[in-house]
């Protein structure tokens, strides 16, 4: 009944909101606010820990902020914590999970994309069969094309590489990206598309210059999916890389849980943050973007 | 797309190109790798793999070993729970949300950040917020209750909770978005519909919103449980697999079999049994999904 006033005035629809401060909005808030703080505790932890020099830590708790901030436990996690068998701190795994990351995110994107606009626009026989291949293949556990992998890369002479690793996150990003961009082609109206074919552009002519300039947002979708998928990768990067390239999430177990020594845990835990810094900015800056991400690879399965 | 042209192998030839690496990938990889796998667990490779046939005693003496064995129940114990706490907290989240409240992105931002960390990050906090010198069970006791006791990963029994609690959190968010768009999906007059009929909101949810939103139940129960199957990263960072192996996982067997104790075939054997526990999820949905009648494309 006021359907039309309302998305006149674009305000909030549905029905009238009740008192503010009404016993359904106490319990409502209330529940929503406790479990808010649930989530955002671990992170506060993680600063926390990460401020307070080691004599404070084991006076107080993890909860207590500190009386005293000290930045040294970040200087040492960056260049001086030790992995078990070097002490040179996560700069090392940082610099090689931006070295895997870059060129895997630049290759699977570029293969995926050119993959996804063959499969929407210039569909030929078996395209299908191949790409439901390809979908049942992202269900398949890795562990059972890892030692495959290990035997291919060996005949390549990638193995233990920066190069192999690249190679294997490429393979992997391969289905839901296909997935993502071939969805997104196949959206794009057609017109479009038979339009530049009557003025004579070509397969690579049309995706150039008609197909990526219009499909910036899902390249945007498919980077963020990509580049916090690498990031976080520890699997991969055990078995794929030798410990000169270890990526970060792998240098960062070894200084956590190398046996040696006392435990420094404010140490440990500005490497955490360390850690997690990349994909938690990428996350906090992208927003909706995130969840377009996630929510392409849940939509058609 | 229609024109005829005569050579059938170069039409579309641009297009063949470009498809070159997902067919290298389907079927070396996917197809090849997964069959090469599955033949080798039949075989008693060692450090290397080779093909001496042994029949299945691979997998005879996998089901004889205590730390599969293990692995298989603490990973039935995770997937359960987690199951079915993931959904009914990102149900009940994404519910509490949809009631047009304040500061939606806020909350949605924070219950869903977990998700963008790493499960090297994600254990690693848990193990210290659940250190019991440190963590939680001092802060209760410092609250006076001397005697209070919450050392989850120091105690075998129940590490595996431990795990449990810190999966969850990383990931009900997941969850919670994926409701949160299906409900956002359903039409307003079903609401109208079922408050013209006076049904209580609760009963609404259960009886008609749910059986409404059961494709999003079912996409998401497939992303959940072959997350479940392939957890590994989570339990090598917060536990180790200890204490002893009090929380071993299947993943973790295949890779210690592999790649340390020089034992491919019992890696291989594992393996499989993982991929036939992914199928017997995947393949029946498959057939739900895409089998009974054909989608417009």
């Amino acid at each position: 009944m006021t359907d039309t006033s309302s998305s006149m005035l674009n305000g909030p629809q549905g029905p009238k909101p009740r008192k503010s401060f009404s016993r359904r909005n106490i319990f409502l808030y209330g529940t929503l606010i406790t479990i808010t703080l649930f989530y955002a505790l671990p992170l506060y932890v993680m600063f926390v820990t990460s401020l307070k020099g080691m004599p404070e830590i084991r006076l107080g708790n993890v909860f207590a902020p500190p009386l005293e901030i000290t930045f040294e436990p970040w200087v040492k996690a960056w260049s001086q914590a030790c992995t078990g068998l070097t002490c040179d701190g996560l700069s090392t795994g940082f610099w090689n999970s931006i070295k895997i990351t870059i060129p895997s995110v630049v290759l699977s994107i570029i293969i995926a994309s050119v993959n996804g606009y063959a499969l929407s626009n210039w569909k030929f026989k078996g395209a299908d069969l191949f790409f439901t291949i390809l979908i049942f293949g992202a269900f398949i556990p890795y562990q059972v094309m890892l030692y495959p992998i290990v035997i291919m890369l060996r005949e390549i002479g990638l193995y233990g590489s920066l190069g192999g690793l690249i190679l294997v996150h490429t393979v992997f990003g391969m289905p839901i990206l296909t997935l993502l961009f071939r969805n997104y082609f196949t959206s794009l109206p057609e017109e479009l598309f038979k339009a530049a074919r009557v003025d004579g552009a070509g397969f690579w002519g049309i995706y150039t210059k008609v197909m990526v300039p219009m499909s910036l947002p899902i390249f945007t979708v498919a980077m963020i999916l990509q580049v916090t998928g690498i990031w976080n990768d520890f699997l991969f990067g055990v078995v794929y890389s030798s410990p000169d390239n270890y990526p970060m999430t792998v240098s960062l177990n070894n200084i956590v849980n190398s046996t040696q020594g006392v435990k420094e845990y404010n140490v440990n835990m500005a490497a955490t943050i360390l850690t997690g810094l990349v994909p938690l900015t990428i996350y906090f800056l992208s927003g909706r973007m995130f969840v377009r991400g996630i929510a392409a690879g849940a939509v058609k399965g | 797309m229609s024109s005829t042209r005569p050579n059938q192998l170069f039409r579309n030839k641009s297009a063949k190109i470009a498809a070159i690496p997902m067919i290298v990938t389907a079927l070396f990889v996917f197809v090849g790798g997964t069959i090469w796998t599955v033949v080798y667990s039949f075989t008693s490779s060692g450090l290397l793999p080779r093909l001496r046939w042994v029949g299945l005693d691979q997998y005879e003496r996998l089901w004889a070993t205590r730390k599969w064995l293990v692995s298989i129940e603490n990973l039935t114990i995770y997937g359960l729970c987690m199951l079915v706490l993931v959904f009914v907290i990102g149900f009940i989240l994404a519910a509490l949300i949809d009631q047009k409240i304040r500061f939606e992105d806020t909350i949605r931002t924070v219950i869903l950040y977990p998700y963008a960390l790493s499960f090297v990050v994600t254990g690693l906090v848990w193990q210290w917020i659940l250190n019991p010198e440190f963590g939680v069970q001092k802060v209760v006791r410092g609250w006076g209750w001397e005697s209070f006791t919450f050392d989850p990963l120091y105690t075998a029994d129940i590490a595996i909770y431990g795990v449990l609690i810190a999966g969850i959190w990383q990931g009900s968010g997941l969850v919670m978005v994926l409701m949160l768009a299906g409900l956002r999906g359903i039409d307003q007059d079903v609401w109208k519909a079922s408050r013209v009929d006076g049904i209580p909101t609760w009963k609404a949810y259960i009886f008609v919103i749910i059986p409404m939103m059961r494709p999003v139940f079912i996409t998401t129960l497939v992303i959940v449980v072959t997350g479940i199957v392939k957890i590994y990263d989570l339990i090598v960072a917060q536990t180790g697999g200890g204490p002893g192996i009090s929380t071993e996982v299947p993943a973790k067997y295949v890779y210690d079999m592999m790649f340390q104790a020089n034992n491919l075939g019992q890696g291989f054997a594992a393996s499989t049994m993982m991929l036939v526990t992914v199928a017997l999820i995947v393949i029946p949905w498959a057939i739900l999904e895409f089998g009974g009648s054909k989608r417009h494309d």
